[in-house]
């Protein structure tokens, strides 16, 4: 017994540890954007700052058009690539896990064989660029790469293949019901954890994505907000110097450093909101999708 | 009787409409996965904007040969070596937080050390880079700033210093990985039989001897797995981590170039499009195989976890 607690006690200090770990570089960018800009530059970032001020806060209210410009663009995409997405997904999913469905197992392979090979990005960039001609669109932020990936319409087909019986279909049949009908009303309604579960990758996915915008974005009007940070991290001198002027903001004497950190903290504030509310979802989510691809 | 039964279904199930259903996800992954792979022919191209896709002048293996004189051992190094410490070091780092935690037993902190742990996962790799930067920045970081003052040693410009790096990638994908990796070892601890334990301790085994003969046996299979998984994945890089985390920074590409990022390099910066392709080509070929050998070993180890 006293084996038992003493262990118990031993990983308690452990993993207390490695969790302040896990959580104090998000703190340290945190204190840095509530840190007077004087005080960072003299002493550099710190947990402990000389002096406090919510300055960068004001400045990018003040300021902000570009900011929510691209908070807005961000978020329009999350939402526009979530809801197409989980539609599709389901949509593809559900055929799938039918059994008596002729055509199952050759669109099980033709999803499952995007696993496996792919074309890679050179020929897939020259597609979407000069054949959709998708470049500085904000469609450039939706469609490429992960509208629906193989992983989550095998996610959401394991669903309906352990979790809808068959019997219920099969009245529905019998009662006349056509196959839209039965998608539509019986479907999607028993959907709910499975979509849940896709929805919080997917929107996760979208929101923290900047690559597609590096690919596919050069005009800074459509620029998310992750690729806002990459734009503003690149240019050192971005904020300081009058000669940008992508934030629109003149001559006006920045507290630049300190900025730089609250747009981070805004970046991933809306994150830090839902976490707590969605947590479960992803724990379970990713247990599922690790048993089963 | 059960087959009486699906002969009545097929007859209610109409195919037509179904694959109506299921048609716009198939013309999106045609699109999105399936053109692409019929433009690897450029990788045997020299390609050019002006004659486009399929007026350039085809060159052979040439873009191969000069991949391969060139830069390909470099990227290949690079990106096996990162992603074999990145497995042996992210599985054993995953499996001791699991067993750690399932021996916690208490709900509520379990929850609270589980949280804090998957949180910097759910951050995207620009603002990971951000964070590296407040650390690292030669003026103003916190490294130079603070802890190395506290020692007294000299400042480091980490950015322009490739030595550090290797360490730096692996703590950065230790930080942000292992709150993931470790549910599934959770999961997969949660699910052995507790009268496993019980006997083991009635026979007097300590807690450390539960772990080393009990509990490690028993995850063996979920490791070969997964391990396999990773191997099958081995010639893919995380592009944000080795892109952003390194702020592009050239004076460090000996140790932070992978293919993927070798890839974009051509493609955006050097305008090298047929090299590019090759390289991609190069990584799609030899991943396509691993990937192939990895599922046949799974399916040889554990007939159930095979991917197909």
């Amino acid at each position: 017994m006293t084996d038992e607690k003493r262990f118990r006690l031993v990983a308690t200090v452990i993993l207390a540890i490695l969790a302040i770990i896990a959580l104090l570089p998000i703190i340290l960018i945190v204190i840095a954007s509530v840190t007077e800009e004087k005080a960072l530059i003299s002493n550099g970032y710190s947990y402990l700052p000389k002096a406090f001020s919510l300055d960068a806060y004001y400045y990018m209210i003040r300021q902000g058009s570009t900011i929510l410009r691209a908070y807005g663009i961000t978020l329009s995409v999350t939402v526009i690539g979530t809801i197409t997405s989980v539609l599709i997904t389901t949509m593809l999913a559900y055929p799938m896990s039918r059994k008596n469905f002729r055509y199952r197992n050759i669109i099980s392979f033709f999803v499952f064989f995007t696993m496996l090979f792919n074309g890679g990005i050179v020929s897939s960039y020259i597609m979407w660029s000069n054949i959709f001609h998708i470049k500085n669109t904000i469609w450039a932020l939706v469609f490429p790469n992960f509208l629906v990936t193989a992983f989550n319409v095998f996610l959401v087909r394991n669903y309906y293949t352990n979790s809808v019986p068959d019997a219920l279909v099969e009245s529905a049949q019998i009662d006349g019901a056509t196959e839209f009908r039965i998608f539509w009303k019986i479907i999607i309604p028993l959907s709910v954890p499975t979509v849940a579960t896709i929805s919080l990758f997917t929107a996760l996915c979208y929101w923290n994505d900047w690559v597609n915008g590096l690919y596919y974005i050069t005009d800074s009007k459509y620029f998310g907000i992750q690729n806002l940070l990459i734009k503003i991290m690149n240019n050192v001198q971005f904020l300081k110097s009058g000669s940008s002027n992508l934030l629109g903001l003149g001559n006006i004497e920045l507290p630049g450093t300190s900025v730089r950190m609250a747009m981070a903290v805004i970046g991933i504030l809306p994150i830090l909101i839902a976490y707590p509310f969605v947590q479960k979802y992803f724990i379970k989510g990713v247990i599922v999708g690790a048993v089963k691809g | 009787m059960k087959t009486v039964k699906n002969k009545n279904n097929r007859g209610l199930t109409k195919n037509g409409p179904l694959l109506l259903i299921a048609l716009p996800g198939i013309a999106y992954l045609f699109i999105n996965n399936y053109i692409p792979m019929f433009g690897v022919f450029l990788a045997f191209k020299d390609y050019s904007y002006v004659k486009g896709i399929f007026g350039s002048d085809w060159s052979g293996f040439d873009n191969f040969k000069y991949l391969f004189k060139q830069d390909a051992f470099i990227i290949v190094r690079n990106t096996l070596l990162y992603n074999v410490s990145f497995i042996v070091i992210g599985t054993i780092a995953a499996i001791v937080v699991a067993i750690l935690m399932c021996e916690l037993g208490e709900r509520f902190r379990v929850k609270f050390f589980q949280s804090s742990m998957l949180l910097p996962n759910l951050l995207s790799w620009v603002v990971i880079s951000f964070i590296g930067f407040a650390f690292l920045n030669s003026d103003t970081g916190f490294i130079n700033n603070s802890v190395i003052k506290l020692f007294g040693g000299k400042e480091v410009a980490w950015y322009t210093t490739p030595k550090y790096w290797p360490v730096i990638l692996v703590l950065v994908y230790l930080w942000k990985s292992v709150g993931y990796s470790s549910i599934i070892y959770m999961a997969s601890i949660s699910g052995i039989d507790k009268s496993i334990f019980e006997a083991a301790k009635i026979d007097g085994a300590t807690k450390l001897k539960q772990i080393r003969h009990v509990t490690i046996p028993l995850l063996k299979p979920t490791v070969i797995i997964l391990t396999l998984m990773a191997v099958g994945r081995i010639f893919y890089s995380d592009f944000g981590l080795f892109y952003q985390v390194p702020m592009n920074s050239g004076a460090l590409y000996d140790v932070t170039q992978t293919i993927d990022t070798y890839v974009y390099h051509g493609l955006m910066e050097l305008n090298n499009i047929g090299m590019s392709a090759a390289a991609g080509l190069y990584q799609s070929v030899i991943g396509f195989v691993l990937v192939m050998i990895a599922n046949t070993v799974v399916r040889k180890v554990d007939n159930e976890n095979a991917l197909f």
